[in-house]
């Protein structure tokens, strides 16, 4: 499965990235970073899902999310 | 078991300098400076750019693009432009302004430089308010919308009708290309990014002066979440500012 | 064409034309004005010639347009210029706040006319105010230059110019009507010369193998606006090495009439006729406006000789003049009204008064 990293002390808890994932992971977390904003975060139970289409880092802001896109998924030659 | 194999996908355009912001939540200069510094990287522009600084809350470009800048009086950019332009034509000369800068104070100096068919490319960031100063009425604030100097509302028969400038660039001979986009979806960047790159290419292969008009969000001055925000964008603003290309001297290449 | 006998070519022009000729000579590369009189001949000689050699004309749609074209041009390191006359003026005083702020070089000329407001067009000293206090907003200098003649224009056209690259600021050439509109021979002495290495520590061309170049006047960090500031009034304190001013028959002369620009030189012929009927009269011509000539001036105050300031305006220089000869002695002071052509004997009788 692909994944997205979230450099936290970047994220301004806009949500902006929640109104473009297409399986809807991101979701408000409720960690704050050291500048009072609350961190966005992935649904655990639906980041599996994560395409690695890029939407939420390409509609984010401040450059806060990393985007990995599986090539080979694990157990495959 | 092998290793999951992954690659990184979306990467920070290098001309962008990866750097925390002062723009609010959800405001969308940090993607417009990204898709023009994306631009900038994808037509190999870095070395030979000079960026017009303007007034408003994108004062500070030059500590996102990294390029050669130049800060202008408030709504001057355009004029500016056209000095450094004409001085060196050799360079890629583009400007970013938010909508006081370019639509009000600085009306002459777009029309004439527009008109002129000047070989700059200039950027315009609509977000009907003046957001720096702290939320007063625009030459594109919507009639009905409250700001502090509206409080009750922006009348057209007091203060006018929103200016429509990608349309009235689009009039002029001298504008090779003209378009309004958004950035408050992903269909909608992916526009935007065409729309840069042809107002970047309209100076680049000699054709006119380029420009591209951004509707934005300003959830502050707003008072609106940034997710109501980009609501607003879609239910309201392009109602009145229709996203699409007023002006394409270039034409479509393979 | 005439040549003199350094086989230089002399011509016979209006002191605007020589203006005009002094920036070709001097390098010009970029100019950008707007129409106003008693100034038109130098964008209309400039549109002639500039593009013959090479440089960049253009018609702005505005005096505020055509300063802040200046600014992006000098920003690059190119020898750029505008005029206008007064009211033009006062529109490109934010401009000029910016590139004094910005450090930016450019030549700015103004051919005053009667003022304030639409005024007209006949001659006046109106903006020695405006021209030598800023006239925009913060806390900087406009170096000054005030020519009297028609080869003056020339002259002090190119040394505007390498002024204006020397201290990375704007350079004001403040002239008027009677001076822009006059002709007289002037030598073109000089030969048109583009150095293309100037401004390379500073200039903006592209980040091509360096770091990014920042232009700019915004300053919020701590501390940053008051060291921008105290680097600008070292600057504008060592322009001082650079006053220029004239002497006239001061020696021994009892009382010395000050006066710039076109009035400091018909004040000439009024000393040199008072000096037929006996009276022992010199004249003080400041040539930079900015830096104002003190020091000379004071010493003339020390060697004991009476001050009367003329000016084409109710009170401008001389309050230069008081500054100068403040402790030691004062000076009358003798408008000739903004608007009123003056003659060589308007100034007789003001300055018999003194004896």
């Amino acid at each position: 499965m692909s994944r997205i990293e979230i450099r936290e002390e970047r994220c301004k808890g806009c949500l902006l990235c929640t109104s473009v994932c297409p399986e809807n992971i991101l979701v408000q977390g409720n960690v704050m970073n050291s500048k009072g904003y609350k961190v966005v975060t992935c649904d655990e139970k639906k980041k599996e899902n994560c395409r690695g289409c890029g939407f939420c880092a390409e509609i984010c802001p401040d450059g806060a999310i990393v985007v990995f896109k599986t090539i080979k998924p694990k157990g495959t030659k | 078991m092998s290793e999951v194999l992954e690659k990184q996908v979306f990467s920070l355009p290098k001309s962008l300098k990866d750097v925390p912001t002062h723009f609010c939540p959800g405001c969308h200069h940090g993607i417009i400076h990204r898709l023009v510094a994306q631009t900038i990287d994808d037509l190999k522009l870095q070395d030979i750019s000079i960026c017009v600084g303007s007034v408003g809350c994108s004062v500070f470009i030059y500590d996102y693009i990294d390029v050669d800048t130049l800060e202008a009086p408030h709504g001057r950019a355009p004029a500016v432009a056209t000095g450094i332009k004409r001085a060196r034509p050799e360079n890629f000369v583009f400007a970013y302004q938010g909508d006081g800068d370019l639509a009000a104070i600085g009306l002459s100096e777009i029309i004439h430089c527009a008109n002129r068919g000047e070989r700059v490319s200039i950027v315009f960031v609509n977000n009907t308010v003046y957001g720096m100063t702290g939320g007063q009425m625009a030459p594109t604030t919507l009639v009905g919308q409250k700001t502090t100097t509206t409080p009750y509302g922006r009348s057209s028969s007091n203060e006018g009708y929103p200016l429509k400038m990608a349309e009235m660039l689009a009039s002029l001979e001298g504008t090779a290309f003209s378009a309004r986009v958004a950035v408050n979806n992903i269909k909608n960047i992916i526009k935007t990014k065409k729309a840069l790159k042809k107002a970047f290419m309209a100076q680049i292969e000699d054709v006119g002066f380029g420009f591209v008009e951004v509707l934005s969000a300003c959830p502050t001055n707003w008072h609106l979440t940034p997710l109501e925000a980009i609501e607003r964008i879609e239910k309201e603003m392009i109602k009145y500012f229709p996203l699409g290309i007023y002006k394409d001297k270039l034409g479509d290449k393979k | 064409m005439d040549k003199n006998k350094n086989n230089k070519e002399r011509m016979l022009v209006k002191g605007n034309e020589a203006i005009a000729i002094g920036a070709l000579d001097a390098g010009v590369e970029c100019y950008f004005a707007y129409p106003i009189t008693p100034q038109s001949d130098i964008p209309e000689y400039l549109s002639r010639e500039l593009v013959k050699v090479g440089g960049k004309f253009l018609q702005a749609e505005s005096e505020i347009a055509s300063i802040n074209m200046v600014l992006g041009a000098g920003a690059c390191g190119k020898r750029a210029m505008t005029s206008s006359s007064s009211p033009g003026i006062s529109l490109k005083q934010e401009g000029i706040s910016y590139m004094a702020a910005s450090e930016i070089p450019g030549v700015i000329v103004n051919i005053t006319r009667g003022g304030p407001g639409l005024g007209g067009i006949q001659p006046s000293q109106g903006d020695y105010f405006q021209a030598t206090r800023g006239g925009g907003h913060g806390d900087y200098r406009t170096m000054v230059l005030a020519p009297s003649t028609c080869q003056e224009c020339y002259d002090l056209t190119i040394a505007a110019f390498d002024l204006a690259f020397k201290y990375r600021n704007p350079v004001l050439i403040l002239g008027d009507a009677i001076l822009g509109q006059m002709k007289e021979p002037i030598t073109r002495w000089k030969e048109r010369t583009i150095n293309p290495n100037e401004g390379n520590e500073w200039k903006l061309t592209g980040k091509k193998g360096r770091k990014q170049r920042i232009l700019k006047s915004l300053y919020l960090g701590d501390g940053e606006m008051e060291a921008h500031n105290l680097k600008l009034w070292k600057k504008y304190k060592s322009m001082e090495q650079d006053i220029k001013w004239e002497e006239f028959l001061v020696d021994d002369a009892e009382v010395v009439a000050v006066a710039f620009g076109s009035i400091g030189r018909i004040a000439k012929s009024s000393a040199r006729k008072l000096r037929e009927k006996g009276y022992k009269v010199g004249v003080f011509r400041p040539i930079t406006l900015f830096p104002f000539p003190y020091k000379p001036l004071r010493k003339l105050a020390m060697a004991g000789k009476r001050f009367i300031t003329i000016e084409n305006n109710t009170g401008q220089m001389v309050e230069d003049v008081k500054l100068a000869l403040c402790g030691i002695t004062d000076t009358e002071f003798f408008a000739n009204m903004p608007g009123k052509v003056s003659t060589p004997e308007d100034f007789i009788e003001p300055i018999k008064k003194m004896f």
